[in-house]
């Protein structure tokens, strides 16, 4: 009975026990169903959002920096270029006991705290197989002795990388400008993945203008990382496309000789081919070294560059506005024949000071005595302000304004670089706009003199004398001669016409003659300084002196008491061979005094460096690069 | 073949029969055993030395589950008391002398071995459970699940104390699911329940802020991106790229470029289904349910209640083990560290599902010598 209850218990025991395991085989089941539904979810559903998911774990795009682009003067004289500049970087997971390298490392270079400080941190930041600079900038001697005791020194790397060099430094700092380290502002006007790989950028001046060109494309490299970042393979690369070269306008030769003219005074030059508007001497005194910029100036070097009183960091040919003085003479004129308000052989009497009717203020002349009987060539040759202040109130400012706009006073010229501002054309509608008063009969006189209100650069100077020399045809300055992107011939921009000025010719002639006459005849304001010296060909230009300060009616200017600089700015502009012009020349020499005295010299030295020297000195020039 | 090999089949018959060897189990175990090493080849990059030493413990696992398989249900039901009672000691002795290792103390050094008690006790709390009901008869009472549950809690929580929460949770499964199948009544199913259902939110008002952000990650690691969860990430993005072929052995750059972390040991089924895809996956999942369904089969023509339960008690819990490490590794369930049964490398987990292997084929052999 006991057995068959046992049994009878077993048999049950054994049946509950199937029950449950049918039951634990189908919650299995049902798991396992839940299971393969989520990895099909993951593995089906989401496979495209992880295969994204897993690649970009996997490829990182690394950018390879283009070479920039070199620029050359007109006759392929470097002005910029790339020069390797070696580093030290370690490799610390190669390097063994790094504090026993340094010191064997110290044997070879100078380390100073602050190089060994800013290495530890950057091994500190980076992962071991990846390189740390340690010190930048190293000497030819230094890295051939580290090349020759490599095996002494494991995980020591060096890298050369390109830095931007200037074989001609300060002479050509504001034409060619520089390239510094890019900045947040730098990031904002240009597109930032296209400097992923790039450490400098164009600052100022043509490697500004043209940093586009200059940077040229990126390549990029996809390479397999692993989870630490290890390059693991590569498996494309798009080669970068280099920056194209540069050819500028500007000549060597010249724009030295032009600089040399200056003689260390402050002052700016702009020289100009009047047929096609081609820049040839682009030249502010004094310069800066912008090698300095390119290493990373430091916060001392920069303050100093920055305060000296001398501002070399500011572009007076492009940048500085100052007052034209007599050199828009020429221009008034041409308004006046025009506007036919006058006759080129009409004559006056030019006393030493002018007063308009019914008014008791004297307009004093430069010449106390006056110029005494003038005809139109004579008064721009002598520089008479009398008969200017008669025409001016002949003609008025209505009928002046235009013309002086027509060879774009008061407009930027739009070179082809940077911080080139505009000037002013004063006119009864700015005066009002500007000031909110009405024009007075007075501000006239002072405008036909280049004074008052009006301000020029000096590259704007430049531009109207080309525009005079060529007889109104009015071509669009630039510096950009040439590109040359490496796939073919370079590329040659044709010139850019403007706007021309249009008067009937025998009006040229008139204006043509007085300002060869201001060189060259006994009278003419350059007369002592240039046309004394019968240069071997003619020379047609035009003084000047932009006022600082302006005299009351009855004070006396004299040179001697005034402190230098609170002197006037010498001022001369000019073409030759005033047959046949091929340049045109504007010179400033700050707080120089008297433009015939001062600055028709200088203009002269360039004309003749361009003129009578030119094919010789490319020569020599050659050998600076 | 089977007409003209008939003699040789015969024979093969004879080595597993008398070898005490369940032939479906032996031949389904060997496929895993196979490509686990397969896998563990890729995990590792393919290394040659981390395949040698899983093969040999593969090659000590056999070992011991043909001496176990030796071994008479008689013998395995005597020592199950004496087991336990060893399991509980050394689990207090490594409380005091363990060795720490990875930050918790799990290990006992034997001078000539190190290894851990709390796997022992994964094959002792089933026995020791199986053994008790086999004593009484008929569905267990409330006395009976008093008196397991205590021999369950107790091996669970010094496990817990190591800390080791995988481990514990495996051992108390695998006692309760003994319980599970001597029949306990739905009643105290629902009773369980319902306190596991009112203990939660009162143990949650007792945490700390932090321990219940620690928590919280626990089931969301998304929210950790960089810590607890980039495991799951990792995972998630090599199972999901591995679309429905798979990347091709060998191929799985999660894997393969070190994305994937612990990827030879728990997360190695990540690595599986980057490089197998879907349809590998899919096969995989069906070899463990008929691994499972082949040992409840044994159990269910087990000699006695004792060999029942605990045949029963070992195929589930190698279930439990296998869903809880996919759960883990799909985001399904928090990362507790529960190794992939039989794939992943590590040597003692290995010899322990393969002793347990052995019990089961000892039960079959024994039921067939009964039979006959």
């Amino acid at each position: 009975m006991a057995e068959r209850d046992a049994y009878g218990e077993e048999q049950q025991d054994r049946e509950r026990f199937v029950v449950r395991i049918l039951l634990a085989l189908v919650v299995l089941a049902a798991i396992l169903l839940a299971l393969g539904w989520r990895l099909s979810g993951l593995q089906v559903g989401a496979h495209s959002h992880f295969t994204t998911l897993s690649e970009n774990n996997r490829l990182r795009v690394e950018p390879i920096a283009p070479t920039r682009g070199v620029i050359r003067d007109r006759n392929g004289v470097l002005l910029a270029g790339n020069r390797a500049s070696y580093q030290l970087e370690i490799t610390v997971e190669q390097a063994g006991n790094l504090d026993s390298l340094l010191a064997r490392l110290r044997g070879y270079l100078e380390l100073s705290e602050a190089d060994v400080e800013r290495f530890r941190r950057g091994v500190r930041q980076r992962r071991p197989f990846q390189p740390v600079l340690l010190k930048a900038g190293l000497d030819d001697e230094t890295v051939a002795r580290i090349a020759v005791s490599r095996h002494e020194l494991p995980g020591v790397e060096i890298e050369a990388r390109p830095l931007r060099f200037y074989p001609l430094g300060s002479k050509f700092s504001h034409a060619v400008g520089y390239v510094g380290r890019i900045n947040r502002q730098d990031l904002q006007r240009v597109d930032g993945s296209a400097y992923a790989g790039t450490s400098h950028i164009g600052k100022s001046g043509i490697e500004r203008y043209y940093e586009e060109l200059l940077h040229g494309r990126p390549g990029y490299r996809q390479v397999e990382v692993n989870a630490q970042g290890r390059v693991i393979r590569e498996l494309s690369v798009t080669p970068p496309q280099p920056g194209t070269d540069l050819t500028l306008t500007l000549d060597v030769n010249l724009q030295q000789a032009a600089y040399r003219a200056l003689a260390g005074r402050d002052g700016a030059i702009v020289a100009i081919d009047p047929d096609n508007g081609e820049v040839l001497a682009l030249v502010s005194a004094p310069g800066f070294d912008p090698e300095a910029f390119v290493h990373g100036i430091s916060q001392a070097d920069f303050a100093a560059v920055r305060d000296d009183k001398r501002r070399p960091l500011f572009n007076r040919a492009l940048s500085g506005q100052y007052p034209p003085g007599s050199t828009v003479k020429p221009l008034v004129a041409l308004a006046a024949l025009d506007e036919e308000v006058t006759t080129a052989e009409r004559e006056m009497f030019a006393r030493g000071y002018y007063q308009l009717p019914g008014h008791e203020r004297r307009y004093r002349d430069w010449r106390r005595e006056g110029h005494g009987r003038v005809d139109m060539s004579r008064a721009i040759a002598v520089s008479s302000d009398v008969y200017f202040y008669d025409l001016a109130h002949t003609m008025g400012i209505d009928r002046m304004v235009p013309i002086l706009g027509a060879f774009g006073v008061g407009q930027r010229t739009g070179i082809d670089s940077t911080g080139e501002r505009s000037g002013i054309l004063p006119s009864r509608d700015w005066k009002r706009a500007t000031h909110n008063e009405v024009w007075f009969p007075g501000e006239t006189l002072i405008t036909a003199i280049g004074q008052g209100y009006m301000l020029s650069t000096p590259l704007q100077m430049a531009d109207f004398t080309a525009a005079l020399a060529a007889r109104g045809e009015r071509y669009q300055p630039h510096l950009l001669r040439a590109m040359d992107n490496g796939t073919g011939e370079p590329e040659y921009p044709l010139p850019v016409t403007r706007e021309p000025v249009v008067v009937e010719e025998k009006h040229w002639d008139a204006i043509h003659g007085s300002l060869v006459e201001a060189v060259n005849a006994r009278h003419g304001t350059a007369w002592g300084s240039v046309g004394s010296t019968r240069p071997e060909y003619t020379i047609a230009g035009k003084t000047g002196t932009s006022q600082v300060f302006s005299l009351g009616e009855d004070e006396e200017y004299d040179e001697e008491e005034l402190a230098r600089r609170l002197w006037d700015h010498a001022l001369f502009v000019g073409y030759a061979p005033a047959e046949d012009p091929r340049i045109a020349v504007a010179v400033l020499v700050e707080h120089g005094g008297s433009g015939g005295r001062v600055a028709a010299p200088v203009a002269r030295q360039v004309m003749d460096a361009y003129l009578l020297e030119g094919a010789g000195m490319t020569l020599e020039a050659s050998e600076d690069e | 073949m089977i007409s003209v090999t008939g003699r040789e089949m015969s024979i093969s018959q004879w080595v597993l029969r008398s070898l005490r060897l369940d032939s479906v189990l032996l031949v389904l175990l060997s496929i895993l055993l196979l490509l686990g090493l397969a896998v563990l080849f890729s995990a590792s990059g393919e290394s040659v030395v981390a395949v040698e030493r899983q093969l040999m413990r593969i090659g000590l696992g056999v070992v011991a589950m043909l001496l176990v398989a030796q071994i008479s249900l008689h013998g395995l039901r005597a020592i199950s008391p004496w087991l336990f009672v060893a399991g509980v000691l050394l689990l207090l002795a490594v409380m005091w002398v363990g060795d720490v290792g990875k930050g918790a103390q799990r290990w006992l050094d034997l001078g000539f071995m190190r290894f851990q008690p709390s796997e022992i006790m994964k094959l002792a709390v089933p026995m020791m459970v199986a053994w008790y009901l086999s004593l009484r008869s008929g569905r267990p009472r409330f006395r009976d699940l008093v008196v397991t549950a205590a021999l369950i809690l107790v091996p669970v929580y010094l496990i817990m104390q190591q800390p080791d929460l995988g481990t514990s949770m495996l051992v108390g499964a695998a006692g309760f699911l003994v319980i599970f199948l001597a029949g306990l009544g739905w009643r105290w199913f629902v009773g369980l329940g319902v306190a596991v259902a009112g203990a939660v939110p009162i143990l949650w008002s007792q945490m700390l802020d932090y321990q219940r952000q620690r928590v919280l990650t626990l089931f969301n690691p998304e929210s950790d991106p960089l810590g607890a969860g980039y495991h799951i990430i990792q995972s998630k993005i090599a199972i999901g790229s591995g679309g429905l072929y798979g990347k091709g052995w060998l191929n799985g750059t999660q894997s393969q470029l070190e994305f994937l972390p612990e990827r030879s040991t728990d997360f190695i089924f990540a690595v599986y289904a980057e490089e197998f895809g879907f349809i590998g996956v899919a096969l995989l999942l069906l070899l463990y349910f008929a691994i499972v369904a082949r040992g409840l089969w044994i159990a269910a023509l087990a000699q006695d209640r004792y060999a029942r339960l605990l045949g029963g008690s070992i195929s589930l819990t190698f279930a439990v083990y296998m869903v809880v490490n996919i759960g883990m590794v799909t985001g399904l369930l928090p990362v507790v560290g529960v190794p992939l049964p039989l794939v992943s490398y590590g040597g003692t987990s290995l010899v322990t599902l393969m002793v347990a292997f052995g019990i089961l084929m000892s039960i079959a052999s024994q039921k067939r010598l009964v039979n006959r």
